[in-house]
């Protein structure tokens, strides 16, 4: 490897870190897409994963994804509780058969010497209610701590994966306080830099963290919010009908799956914020759950009618 | 004899399923060879986190000839049969075909088939994919460019490798070759992960162990235990330190690594103030590490073990480094839980019991706190505890469910309960119920004594077997999702082991009145404000206060009010038969006769647990005695002359026997009979009622002289028949009093 300046080591910078694994799946044939440009509770909801995990069409790519759990937040007050933290997400499907050692093979490129820690991959099933998607993987330990998520997807959106896609997920704030040895997310080194050029995680992120706890837990307007979930699943259904194919033409593709599968996002989205501000009973949570299901296997079933999900053009 | 070595490579399987699917390879693999008739003289399976291995020893190297005669048509039979015959015996002419004769057929074709043995390698290579293929594993998963394809192969996790001998160990044996999902069998296999992660060439399952050992592979996961637990007590007692064990963590943990590495981690001694079971089921459920005591206090100790999987190049610093970070975090989160909880009064929590769902149709904890608190305050006289501390305890008993801690460790429930109990200042009893109220949870689980624990562990197990009952959640067959066994059982123990009387029907019929209350008030809440309207429009205060009442905001259930209105006996005759069964298994557990315990609960309304079990103790001595062994005879010539008689008649005789018919014309023996069998039904009705049953089987036992004598000298089909029917009704009172102790009929041997 070439010799990189210092502030781009993962041991000591944040965005190294980032950058470091950036590269590495670049050279594994991926595309590396940056952040979707909405909110959402973690990378899995990026279509880049959910919708390119359908259909037979290969795929590969990896992007940093802003993950907002409103549940989550603290105030800034726990040095590892965020309501809003970054996701590193690599999908590739098919799954290489090699997934485990291109796996290790990141975590030694960003300074995780297997000689050294004790890396171990341990039974965890993974699923998701919301997207109606599971998998099974495990949780995958460095010394102890959990460090990624790795997952072989057998079903998302109410479909079996078909060929089955492999997706790692980086907790990249956790896996940065292990490797540059701090005990607060708050004291990450973002740039790498030292002294007066050093910016740190709290520089960046405290204030967010303080204000949007606030939001989230006291004064996010849940009547808005109660309508803009309706308004988005109204819409995604408007979307997806209006995207069907025509009877008589003969494109038979659907014309409309990535809009509405964004009115889902968002529908998912507003949910979280509702559940944060505790305005949602236990069994009204599950009937809310299973709208943003429903929402999502119809945006899956119109994705696999589409170019991108397998239908010839 | 040759051996077979099977290896099955595969990425990390879950620890939890690593031991039962090494059994099941090898009983798939042995039966399947038994089956076709090969046998062999000993197999064993083994698993690690990668890979699953069988050795079959002593096996043939082919399977036996056989040798088939099969008859076919007469000599000159139609070319049609001819045909047939030739083609279903595999010949190619009838010049390869005998000709036997017979004097009633003639003569007619006698086909030999004679199939050879089966080489062992090509039986075993049509077997092992159909066995990879559909191996029982509980979850499996697809994978790769395969999965594209309907129907691919499915396994734990992706399959990588087979590895697959078979041969004489004074040769080199061969390789069994097959191949599943594209996926050939071979000779090879791989080391540990980072250790030795190198090809090894594999001969047999002699070589196979040592070549993994040196790869850094342990390959017997007992091995593995034995090892982690002797390196963990060793690391302990050079630190003058003793290991907690945990044999459920030591299980998984073995499952977690090839090569066991037991490194000792410490963490900063103000964490010790967390309670210890916090603190181990934190470092268990998290870290899967082991905690330590000091043998001298008992304490635990600030130090854990963890189980790597790595001989690591600085001797396991940054292993012990990274793990000690994660407890720290770990324990500062359990610590944050255990100060946050404090903060909030029990009593005060009761109101977030409400957004907890018990069961759809079984309503929120909240409801289930006000049955169970009414329900444990009804009992409270009868098991000895004080009302108003069973009433309280079972109102702060579920509290904990909505703290930090069991919202993070639900394990912990009752545990925590009780220590913020204590921190609150609740009397100690009542801070014991509510750890207690769960137990016992299991037929070894210990059985809690204090009064007010017993009164809120009962109104517990008797709401939720109530519940389920009303709502036709009764277990079946092996299925029983909530449990409701081990609570009948719970009840079961919870009474006898504390010597209790009372009648499991009554506090039943308490509970399923409050469960219908509740659902008439959560399913007609709606009806009742409208019946309010009315009332007020009415003008009826009556009518308004009702309606009030049960649509009020509270809930609370007044025991009184609901119970005559929404009690089912119904219900609880149904429940009660189930505990009748589940006491006889615990009974028969206990080794008592299972003839004797359905003798007794064939009485009528034998409700009371305690005295079903003394009845049955005193029955079990009493004919274990030569007048209760006579007697059962006696009762059994009675019985089976009054069943032929009564068939033959049509008719029963179950009045009671004339008297003056018996004065009249009876004999001797028929008058003493007469007079003993009512003395003594009388005395043993009284001796039952005064819970005296060796009294009972005493009094019966003085109907055995008069019984023997009885059938010895008096013939009971008399000529007269006034005086037959009088001997028959004579009879049935000997059934009759029997019955006041036990269904005779029931007793067998």
């Amino acid at each position: 490897m070439t010799s990189e300046p210092a502030h781009m080591n993962p041991a000591r910078s944040f965005q190294g870190l980032i950058l470091t694994l950036q590269r590495y799946w670049a050279e594994q044939g991926c595309v590396i897409l940056q952040p979707y440009d909405m909110e959402m509770g973690a990378g899995t909801f990026h279509p880049a994963t959910t919708l390119r995990a359908l259909g037979p069409k290969p795929w590969r790519a990896a992007y940093v994804q802003p993950s907002r759990r409103p549940k989550d937040g603290r105030y800034g007050e726990n040095p590892n509780r965020l309501q809003h933290y970054y996701q590193f997400q690599v999908i590739l499907k098919p799954n290489p058969p090699n997934l485990q050692e291109l796996y290790l093979g990141s975590l030694k490129a960003i300074g995780i010497d297997t000689s050294l820690h004790d890396i171990r991959f341990v039974e965890d099933d993974w699923e998701s209610p919301t997207l109606g998607a599971w998998g099974l993987g495990w949780e995958c330990w460095c010394d102890g701590m959990e460090v990624s998520q790795f997952t072989y997807f057998q079903q998302v959106a109410g479909f079996e994966c078909s060929p089955v896609a492999g997706e790692l997920t980086y907790g990249l704030e956790r896996l940065a306080m292990y490797l540059q040895g701090v005990e607060s997310i708050y004291d990450l080194n973002f740039n790498g830099q030292d002294g007066d050029r050093k910016v740190t995680y709290g520089d960046v992120f405290l204030q967010a963290e303080q204000e949007y706890s606030r939001h989230n837990f006291e004064y996010a307007d849940t009547e808005m919010l109660f309508r803009h979930f309706r308004d988005a699943e109204a819409a995604c259904r408007k979307y997806l009908e209006a995207g069907e194919p025509k009877d008589g033409s003969n494109d038979s593709r659907h014309l409309m799956a990535l809009p509405a599968y964004d009115q889902c996002i968002k529908a998912s989205h507003m949910f979280n914020l509702l559940d944060a501000r505790g305005v949602i009973s236990v069994t009204e949570r599950q009937s809310y759950i299973l709208r943003v299901r429903e929402l999502a296997k119809a945006c899956g079933a119109a994705w696999l009618k589409t170019e991108g999900g397998g239908v010839a053009a | 004899m040759p051996d077979l070595l099977l290896e099955l490579f595969s990425e990390e399987i879950p620890a939890r399923m690593q031991r039962r699917a090494a059994e099941d390879l090898k009983k798939l693999v042995t039966d399947a060879l038994v089956e076709r008739g090969f046998l062999y003289e000993g197999a064993q399976a083994f698993a690690t986190p990668r890979r699953l291995a069988l050795t079959i020893m002593g096996l043939p190297i082919k399977g036996q000839d056989v040798r088939e005669e099969r008859k076919g048509p007469r000599v000159g039979s139609p070319d049609a049969a001819i045909q047939g015959f030739l083609k279903g015996a595999g010949l190619a002419s009838l010049d390869q075909a005998k000709i036997e004769s017979d004097p009633k057929k003639g003569e007619f074709y006698v086909a030999i088939i004679e199939k050879p043995g089966r080489a062992t390698t090509d039986v075993l290579a049509e077997i092992l994919p159909q066995i990879i293929k559909n191996f029982p594993w509980p979850k499996s998963m697809r994978w790769g460019a395969a999965s594209a394809e309907a129907g691919s192969l499915r396994w734990v996790r992706p399959l990588q490798s087979i590895l697959c001998t078979f041969g004489p160990e004074t040769e080199d044996p061969e390789v069994v070759r097959f191949e599943v999902d594209g996926i050939t069998s071979g000779d090879v296999t791989y080391g540990h992960r980072f250790l030795a992660p190198g090809e090894i060439r594999v001969k047999r399952f002699d070589d196979y162990v040592p070549a993994l050992e040196r790869a850094k592979v342990v390959l017997d996961a007992d091995r593995r235990k034995d090892m982690i637990l002797h390196d963990a007590k060793d690391l302990a007692f050079a630190q003058g330190l003793e290991l907690v064990e945990d044999e459920g963590l030591l299980e998984e943990v073995a499952g977690l690594v090839e090569w066991p590495v037991v490194l000792m981690g410490s963490f900063d001694e103000a964490f010790l103030d967390i309670p210890p079971e916090v603190i181990r089921t934190t470092i268990r459920a998290n870290q899967k590490c082991f905690v330590l005591r000091d043998p001298a206090t008992g304490k635990l100790a600030n130090k854990f073990l963890l189980t790597s999987n790595l001989i690591a190049s600085d001797g396991g610093k940054t292993i012990v480094g990274g793990n000690e970070r994660v407890v720290r975090a770990r324990l500062s989160d359990a610590n944050f839980f255990w100060k946050t909880d404090q903060g909030v009064k029990l009593e005060d929590r009761l109101e977030k019991l409400k957004s907890i769902v018990f069961h759809e149709k079984l309503g929120t904890q909240f409801e289930r706190v006000e049955r169970i608190a009414a329900l444990a305050k009804e009992l409270a006289p009868i098991v000895g505890a004080d009302p108003a501390m069973a009433e309280r305890a079972a109102r702060l008993a579920k509290a904990d469910l909505v703290t930090e801690m069991v919202g993070e460790f639900p394990e912990l429930q009752g545990l925590m309960g009780r220590y913020y109990a204590t921190l609150q200042g609740e009397n100690p009893s009542v801070a014991a119920a509510i750890e207690e109220h769960y137990k016992p949870l299991g037929p070894s689980d210990r059985v809690p004594t204090d009064p007010v624990s017993v009164a809120v562990a009962l109104a517990d197990k008797i709401d939720t077997l109530v519940g389920f009952w009303a709502i036709d959640e009764k277990p079946t067959g092996s299925k029983d999702p909530y449990a409701l066994r081990r609570a009948a059982l719970g009840v079961i123990r919870l009474v006898l082991e504390n010597n209790m009387k009372l009648s499991v029907s009554e506090p039943s019929f308490h509970a399923s009145a409050m469960h219908d209350f509740a659902k008439y008030l959560r399913t007609r809440s709606d009806e009742l404000s409208d019946m309010e309207t009315i009332a007020e429009k009415m003008g009826s205060e009556e009518l308004e206060a009702f309606a009030e009442k049960l649509a009020g905001g509270t809930k609370a259930i007044v025991l009184d009010d609901a119970r005559e209105a929404f009690g089912n006996r119904g219900l609880v005759a149904d429940l009660l038969s189930f505990f009748a069964d589940r006491l006889k298994v615990y009974l028969r557990d206990q080794g008592a006769r299972h003839d004797l315990i359905d003798a007794v609960f064939a009485l009528e309304g034998q409700d009371d647990l305690l005295m079903v079990v003394r009845r049955v103790e005193a029955l079990g001595r009493f004919l274990d005695t030569e007048d209760g062994a006579n007697l059962l005879a006696g009762y059994r010539r009675a019985a089976n002359i009054l069943r032929i008689e009564e068939k033959k008649d049509g008719r029963t005789y179950n009045e009671a026997p004339d008297l003056q018919i018996v004065n009249d014309q009876g004999q001797i023996e028929e008058k003493a009979l007469a007079v003993v069998l009512h003395q003594a039904r009388e005395e043993a009705a009284a001796a039952v009622a005064n819970e005296d049953f060796e009294g009972a089987m005493r009094a019966l036992s003085r109907l055995r002289q008069p019984v023997d004598a009885f059938f010895d000298k008096v013939t009971v089909n008399a000529e007269d028949p006034a005086l037959r029917a009088n001997r028959l009704r004579l009879l049935n009172s000997i059934r009759e009093a029997t019955r006041t102790v036990a269904d005779f009929s029931r007793i067998e041997g």
